[in-house]
């Protein structure tokens, strides 16, 4: 098991300009809801930014102390549209 | 991994225009991300073809390595992967999962 901010504390060590949010879906500490934005996803496919935050959570996910990551990805321009459409 | 596991995943992926490898088959989702996967694929009523990942710990473990992916389920269109059961969900609302699925059974 492993804390929301503990999530959060790993990915921002991957990703060192990310804003982070982090939900624990079942309150079992393995299901967990993320979205990260972060301006390395620039330019990048939507599987390279969500590999980039595996690589991040690499360790936990292997050992499978995290069993399931929804992940979300912006940019911060994405980021700031997306909340503009909802 | 091994050559003659990768030449496996090689043909699965190659062979068919759209591939998952899921948890279960598209009758019985063993878990609800590889349920989503095969809810979208029958709203876009197109044919692919299903790996059940727990039939076979080798592809299990293989396509993670494969796809440089730690998850399941694993989608590949045309030979490329595409993702797992998030972005499925995104290229799905944004309209693009469906223009792939139709240039790949064009191709």
């Amino acid at each position: 098991m492993i804390s929301p901010s503990q999530v959060e504390a790993m990915i921002k060590a991957g990703l060192p300009d990310a804003q982070v949010q982090v939900q624990d879906l079942t309150g079992g500490g393995d299901h967990y809801q993320v979205t990260v934005i972060s301006s390395q996803f620039e330019g990048k496919g939507l599987v390279q930014q969500h590999q980039l935050v595996y690589g991040a959570v690499r360790q936990a996910m292997s050992s499978e102390a995290i069993h399931a990551l929804s992940l979300k990805t912006y940019t911060p321009q994405t980021w700031q549209s997306s909340r503009q459409t909802v | 991994m091994t050559p003659e596991l990768q030449e496996r995943i090689n043909n699965l992926v190659n062979q068919n225009k759209i591939v998952v490898f899921m948890k279960g088959n598209r009758l019985m989702p063993q878990c609800g991300f590889s349920n989503n996967v095969v809810q979208i694929l029958n709203m876009l009523a197109v044919p692919y073809e299903t790996v059940d990942v727990l039939d076979d710990y080798e592809i299990r473990q293989g396509i993670k390595e494969y796809s440089s992916w730690p998850t399941i389920p694993q989608v590949y269109i045309n030979g490329q992967f595409v993702g797992g059961s998030d972005i499925l969900i995104e290229l799905y609302q944004k309209g693009e999962l469906q223009q792939m699925v139709e240039v790949a059974l064009a191709s």
